[in-house]
Parts: C-alpha cells; sequence; structure tokens
C-alpha cells in the first residue's frame, strides 16, 4: 500500500513531465519546421497588415460582399476567442422566429429563387469559413448589382473558389467566404465602384 | 440521404476493418511482453519510469491491489489538475494573462471530468486555461485515463484467459505500456498529420487582426441591453479587430480521439476550424476515436485464444454501430420541418438537411457520422451541435451513451463494458437450456452475475436520479436552454453523459453553476470508478478458476447467434431502463414537431 502510494505520486510527476510538456513542446518545434503557415493558423497578410485568417469567418454585412453564415460566437458574433453555436433544439421558438425572419429578408433580395438553409442557419463553431456553393449562387447577383458587374463574372469568381470534396469523396463542396471576398476587393473595388 | 454520404460511411468503416487486425494483433504483443518494433526506443524509457518511480515490474497484483493502485493513481493526478487550474496564473505558458480558474466547483467538475476520462465541458477553453493546463493538465489526462482504462480491458482479459492465477497482471506496467507503445507513438504521427491539414500548434499570444469590412454594432450597457441615445437613437459601436485565439492544439486534439476522450482545445471542440479545417482531418479524428476499441476485439480474441470470439463481439458491435447511423444519417438529412421556406433538399450544390449548428465542410453525413461515432465510444467530441440536432438525430447520441457505450466504446472501458454483457449473455443463454453458463472455459456462477447487475445498475441509479432531482428543482430548471421535451432531453443527455464518461452535451445547457458543476462531477467520478470495481471483481474471480472444457451443452460465442443475442441483451436491457425518459423527451419532441408545435 505505501509503496503504491509513493508510486502513484512519483508516476503522476513523471507522466506529466514527459506526456505534458516534453510531447507538446518537441510536437510544436516539429510542427513550426515543416509546416510553419498551418501551424500558426493561416493567418493572411495583405500589404503589411494581418487581415484575418484563411479558415476562420469574420463578418461581411455590405452588400457588396458575400456573407458568411450567420455566427453565434460572443456578443457580436464571430469572436475567435468564443468560438460555438446557438444551441437551440429544433422546436425552440426562438430559432423557428429568427430563421423566419431571414427567409423573408433573403427573398426580398433575390425573389423567385430558394433560400439555401446554410443561409439562414447559424454554424457549429460560429467561425464556419465556407458556404455552400448554392448559397453563394444565391448571394450573386446581390453582390454583382452592388459592384457593378455582370452576373457571370460574379460567378466565375465564385466558381474559381468553389472546392470539391476533398480527394474527390470526403465532405462536402464549399466557397470560402474571406478569400471570396478579398478576391472580389482586388478584382473590382469598392471605392472604384463609388467613384464611377 | 445522397449516395457520397453513404460512400463516405462505408469508407470509414472500411479504414476501421482494416486496422482492427494489425492494431489489435500489436496490442495483444505489447501487454503480453513480447518484442515489438518500437522497443529499442520504448523499452530504455520504459525502464528509466520504472526506476524513477520505484515500480518492480517483474511483480503482479491480485485484483484488489490492481484496483487500489489505479484509484490512488487517479486520486493523485486528479489532485495535480485542481491544483494546476487554480494556480496556472503564475504558471509558463500564459501569454494571454489569464487568471486561476474560478470558482471552486468549476476546477473541481474539470479536474473529475478529465480524471474520469469524460471530458465534459463547464467552460470554455479559450477563453478560461491557460496553455500550460491545456497541456500538462488537460492534454497529460487525455493519456493517463485512456491508459487506465485499457490497462483495465486487458486486466479484464487476463481475467478470462488465466486458469487458477490469484494475479491479473501489473497495473504500473499496464499503464506504463499502454501510454508509451500504444498512445504516444501513434499520437506524434497523427498530430503532425492534423497539422498538415491546418489545426494549430504553437505557443503565441492570441492575434489580433484587422477585419476587411469593420463592423458598426449596437453599444451594450453595463446590464447587457443596447443602449439609446438622448435622442432615442441606438449608440453604436466600431468592430474593426478580430482576436484568434491560438495554442498547442494538434498534439491535444489527437490523443482527445485516440484516447476517446472529447475534451476541446476551444469551446466549439471538433467544430473548430483549428481543431478540424478540413474533411481529411475529420476522417482522421472519427478513425482515432474508433481504433482501438475495434482492435482490442481482436485482442481479446488473440489472448484467449478464441479468434472467432472476438469477431462475434466485433460484428456486434459493427451492426449497432450501423443501425444508430443511418437513423442520425436520414433524420439529420429529412431536416426540420418547422423551418419553412428554407430549402433543406439535397441538391448538386448543397447537401441540404438540418443545418442548424453544423458546419459547410462536413454538411449533415459527417455531422450524423461523427455524432454516432462519439457516442458509440465514450469519447464525447462533437463537430456539430447535438442540442440543434432534429429530435431522432439527437435521439440516437443519447441511446447510444445509454447503451453503456459498448459500440466500440472508450478504449478500454468499451471493451471491459462489452464483457459485462457478454457475461450476461452467456448467463441468459444458460438459463434458457438449464445449465450452468460457461464463457470461454470458465463457470459463470452467482459472484459474476452479480457483480455484472452492480455493474448494470449502478449506471441507470445515477442517471436518473439526479436527472430526477434536476427536473424537479428550480435550480435544475434554471439552467435549460430549450423549452418543452427538449428541456427534458437536455438534463438527461447531461447525466447520462457524465455517468457514461461521454462529455458531449446538449450544449444549451448552462452546467456552469454549483449544482450541476458539483452533481455532474461526482456523477461523473462514479460512473467510472464505482463501475470499475465490480468489472475487476469479476476479472479477480475468472482467473482463478479452473478451465472446463467445452461440452455439447456449452453455448458457443463464436457465432452469429451469439451476436444476435449479445445485441438484444444490451437493447433490452438500455431499453427496459430508459425507455420511459426517452418517451418524454426526444420521443414526444418528435411527434410534437411533426405536428407543428413549438416552444
Amino acid at each position: 500500500m505505501k509503496r503504491n502510494i509513493l508510486t502513484a505520486v512519483l508516476m503522476t510527476i513523471v507522466t506529466t513531465i514527459l506526456l505534458g510538456l516534453v510531447y507538446p513542446l518537441v510536437v510544436t518545434g516539429v510542427a513550426q519546421v515543416l509546416f510553419h503557415d498551418k501551424a500558426n493558423g493561416q493567418l493572411i497578410v495583405q500589404d503589411g497588415k494581418t487581415v484575418g485568417s484563411r479558415v476562420l469567418a469574420q463578418p461581411f454585412t455590405g452588400a457588396g460582399y458575400f456573407h458568411p453564415r450567420a455566427s453565434a460566437a460572443g456578443t457580436n458574433g464571430y469572436d475567435a476567442t468564443n468560438s460555438g453555436g446557438t444551441n437551440y433544439g429544433p422546436t425552440n421558438q426562438k430559432l423557428i422566429d429568427r430563421v423566419k425572419q431571414d427567409v423573408a429578408a433573403a427573398q426580398q433580395e433575390n425573389p423567385g429563387h430558394a433560400v439555401p438553409v446554410d443561409y439562414v442557419t447559424t454554424s457549429a463553431s460560429g467561425l464556419d469559413p465556407d458556404i455552400t456553393p448554392a448559397n453563394a449562387e444565391f448571394q450573386g447577383p446581390r453582390v454583382a448589382r452592388e459592384r457593378g458587374i455582370s452576373l457571370e463574372q460574379a460567378m466565375a469568381l465564385v466558381k474559381a473558389h468553389t472546392k470539391g470534396r476533398q480527394l474527390g469523396v470526403l465532405g462536402e463542396a464549399r466557397v470560402n467566404v474571406l478569400e471570396l471576398n478579398l478576391d472580389l476587393d482586388r478584382q473590382v473595388p469598392l471605392a472604384k465602384r463609388a467613384a464611377r | 440521404m445522397t449516395l457520397n454520404g453513404w460512400v463516405q460511411i462505408a469508407l470509414f468503416l472500411a479504414l476501421v476493418v482494416l486496422a482492427t487486425r494489425p492494431l489489435g494483433s500489436y496490442m495483444a504483443r505489447v501487454f503480453a511482453r513480447e518484442k515489438t518494433l518500437l522497443d529499442p526506443v520504448l523499452r530504455p524509457v520504459e525502464r528509466l519510469i520504472y526506476r524513477t518511480t520505484a515500480v518492480d515490474e517483474t511483480r503482479e497484483m491480485d485484483w484488489k491491489e490492481y484496483a487500489v493502485a489505479m484509484l490512488l493513481f487517479s486520486a493523485a493526478s486528479m489532485l495535480l489538475l485542481y491544483l494546476l487550474q487554480r494556480v496556472q496564473a503564475v504558471l509558463p505558458f500564459n501569454p494571454q494573462k489569464l487568471t486561476g480558474v474560478m470558482p471552486q466547483h468549476l476546477a473541481w467538475n474539470t479536474a473529475a471530468s478529465f480524471t474520469t476520462n469524460t471530458n465534459w465541458q463547464s467552460y470554455g477553453g479559450e477563453s478560461t486555461m491557460t496553455y500550460f493546463t491545456q497541456m500538462a493538465g488537460l492534454a497529460y489526462h487525455n493519456f493517463v485515463s485512456a491508459a487506465t482504462g485499457i490497462a483495465l480491458a486487458i486486466a479484464f482479459i487476463r481475467g478470462v484467459a488465466r486458469r487458477q492465477m490469484a494475479t491479473i497482471g501489473n497495473f504500473w506496467v499496464d499503464l506504463v505500456r499502454a501510454t508509451l507503445w500504444v498512445l504516444l507513438p501513434f499520437c506524434v504521427v497523427g498530430a503532425l498529420a492534423l497539422v498538415s491539414q491546418g489545426v494549430v500548434q504553437n505557443l503565441r499570444p492570441y492575434d489580433t487582426v484587422k477585419i476587411v469590412e469593420p463592423q458598426q454594432v449596437p453599444h451594450l450597457g453595463t446590464d447587457g441591453k443596447p443602449t439609446v441615445d438622448a435622442a432615442g437613437k441606438p449608440v453604436m459601436d466600431t468592430v474593426s479587430e478580430q482576436v484568434i485565439a491560438q495554442g498547442p492544439v494538434a498534439s491535444q486534439e489527437i490523443i482527445k480521439e485516440w484516447g476517446t476522450n472529447g475534451g476541446g482545445f476551444f469551446n466549439a471542440n471538433s467544430a473548430h476550424p483549428f481543431e478540424n479545417p478540413t474533411p481529411l482531418s475529420n476522417l482522421i479524428e472519427m478513425f482515432s476515436i474508433f481504433a482501438i476499441g475495434s482492435g482490442l476485439t481482436y485482442t481479446l480474441g488473440k489472448m484467449t485464444g478464441s479468434q472467432r470470439h472476438g469477431w462475434a463481439v466485433w460484428g456486434a458491435m459493427a451492426a449497432l454501430f450501423l443501425v444508430g447511423v443511418l437513423v442520425a444519417y436520414s433524420a439529420e438529412a429529412s431536416g426540420n420541418p418547422l423551418l419553412h421556406g428554407a430549402e433543406q433538399h439535397a441538391s448538386a450544390m448543397a447537401p441540404g438537411g438540418n443545418m442548424e449548428g453544423k458546419e459547410v465542410r462536413f454538411g449533415v453525413a459527417n455531422s450524423a457520422l461523427f455524432a454516432t461515432v462519439t457516442t458509440d465510444t465514450s469519447c464525447g467530441a462533437v463537430n456539430s451541435w447535438h442540442d440543434s440536432f432534429t429530435p431522432l438525430g439527437g435521439l440516437v447520441p443519447l441511446v447510444n451513451i445509454m447503451l453503456s457505450e459498448v459500440i466500440f466504446g472508450g478504449v478500454g472501458s468499451g471493451m471491459y463494458g462489452m464483457l459485462i454483457f457478454v457475461v450476461l449473455t452467456v448467463f441468459i443463454a444458460g438459463l434458457m437450456v438449464g445449465r450452468t453458463p460457461e464463457y470461454l472455459g470458465k463457470k459463470i456462477e452467482s459472484y459474476e452475475v452479480k457483480m455484472a447487475m452492480l455493474f448494470a445498475l449502478i449506471f441507470p441509479l445515477i442517471i436518473l436520479i439526479f436527472a430526477g432531482i434536476s427536473t424537479i428543482r428550480p435550480y435544475g430548471l434554471a439552467a435549460l436552454g430549450n423549452n418543452g421535451p427538449h428541456g427534458l432531453s437536455e438534463i438527461l443527455y447531461a447525466y447520462t453523459s457524465a455517468a457514461g464518461n461521454n462529455g458531449s452535451a446538449f450544449g444549451g445547457l448552462s452546467t456552469n453553476t454549483p449544482w450541476y458543476n458539483t452533481t455532474l462531477g461526482l456523477v461523473m467520478l462514479l460512473g467510472r470508478f464505482w463501475m470499475k470495481i465490480p468489472v475487476l471483481a469479476i476479472a479477480g474471480s475468472l482467473a482463478k478458476k479452473k478451465y472446463v472444457p467445452a461440452s455439447v451443452g456449452t453455448f458457443p460465442v463464436t457465432t452469429p447467434l451469439f451476436s444476435v443475442l449479445l445485441i438484444g441483451v444490451i437493447l433490452i436491457l438500455g431499453a427496459l431502463t430508459f425507455f420511459p425518459a426517452l418517451s418524454l423527451g426526444p420521443i414526444l419532441e418528435h411527434l410534437l414537431m411533426n405536428a407543428g408545435k413549438a416552444f
């Protein structure tokens, strides 16, 4: 018994050093060398400024931008220090009212088109960087109108940013909103449109 | 449902099948202390550990000493985790200057949670825990709680395989060998594979970025409500930055799945793009959750000399898994009928379905699959919010945990849990033909059956009592995030998850309160350690028994008939215990939802 108590204490200390410090620090070292960009969050630097992470959503509300999925992370959404979802159950009145309101607004913006479900639901992380191709297509006319470009031009850009299933079968097809919007700003800046 | 969805599910199961034999026979070698490829590297480390911790690796233990050693180690390491949380402010690797974990009931809950392999989280990782606590406190327990589970499963299998012996192995040796041979090597490789997909691994302070389109948001007063100026116009704030939480995530992420732990580095767990950025990382994570549990069925066959028995157990597990995933996937794919006007049908452009609380890269197929996998086992990692699943979609994870997580199961705990059901099945089969039941040459007698029933009864007892109290007391009901039958499901899920050491949640329930933190912590400890003692008692008793050669009256445990009977026992026991509660929760909600009712 006494010996097992001693071993329990010593084992806790020894394994904490090995598994709690040596292991993660070695993995950090190797990861930083082999996959420097990915290990640090795939930050996008533009004109000397860090503008976001390639894999985290940030808010876009202007009509000239594609909008990411709704977010329940933090007070104002898209809080990357406070990830999370609404946890509304399927029969929660708050969920049903919110979706009803958002569907109505969406139908006004793009009448006659079915509203893709991912356009009116919140993501799990609150930081979902992607929307479905259906969602991007739905938003295309609004963005094209606002930027003063043809729908074909807007959809060509969407197509260029559409990722198929990984390895041809895994996951779902998706469009990265931040990358798409940055590209949009590069090709048809909003400021230039305002000046025209 | 789409064809591609089923192809992905089939691909996942195929990978698990392929890994079962090599991993299972490797584990059998490790615990029989035979030579393996990794010995030249690991054997010196192993010897060093024994030297510094005063372990005599040649000495074996009877079941009581084995249980005591396990409890002592768990107590010591739990205490350390509690202390680390409380003093984390002054420890290194704290670039965000986070304070110690307050209040005490939260630190208690977390310490109990990670020691028991539950990883229930009443906190948000990125806003509460320092890098040091995450690495040396939480990820550390992911290793040792998993190794403890594997050790116990191996001890149990030894009990079945041994004849007239008083001992079932040495806890310290099993613990160290499980850690060094089974967990660590895969985690080093797996962590780097995850980083290659975009899981972060760094010690940098959180990054502040200038967002592309600054936003106007309502200014909140001290009461949390939007404020208005003298003219009655809303006051607005400009948000122009986003702070991005970072950390040593990959090293924790991989053991979180490989050890079926489930505690996320971030609050959003495996839904967070930094924990699970791509469909491939998602596949790696799901595979890691099932691999050891599946492999152990092969280890069982190998150590007991009846490979066909191992596969018969595997078959029962696989059948239950497939039924779960079928129900969950079809429920989520058919969507929520109350969301009028939202296009939920699958098309070439979108997978459709119930997308509230799900990520686009996973869609409904990978979300339903992940939810099934994580609750078949005692993992509890989530890549979508179970609380927002349709009633039947959410019923599947809940039922999986209620069946004691024996469908591949938690690492080790799934195996010994399943063997308890095997003992009961053999017993019931014996009753039907009127003979003393035998299991692989061991007579199953009243002592074993009593212990097995203890195991089977403790579980619903601690769930239903505490869930029952919570549904009638104000301190229980105040935490609800949803009303109607869904509220009952939330409470039921919380205690089921805690007792089953799962750790996933119907997250709308705000459990960071004294009542929930304290009682859930207690239920986790009871669900883990109270249930382990009858397991070890059976192992000790079986090891002592004489071998009885099989006769014509012996019920064979190697046939499909046995698998079917085993499934029947698991389902009947689960249904008898939990059906009344389930019918008032998810089942009632399903009926009301289809009748168009909301709460």
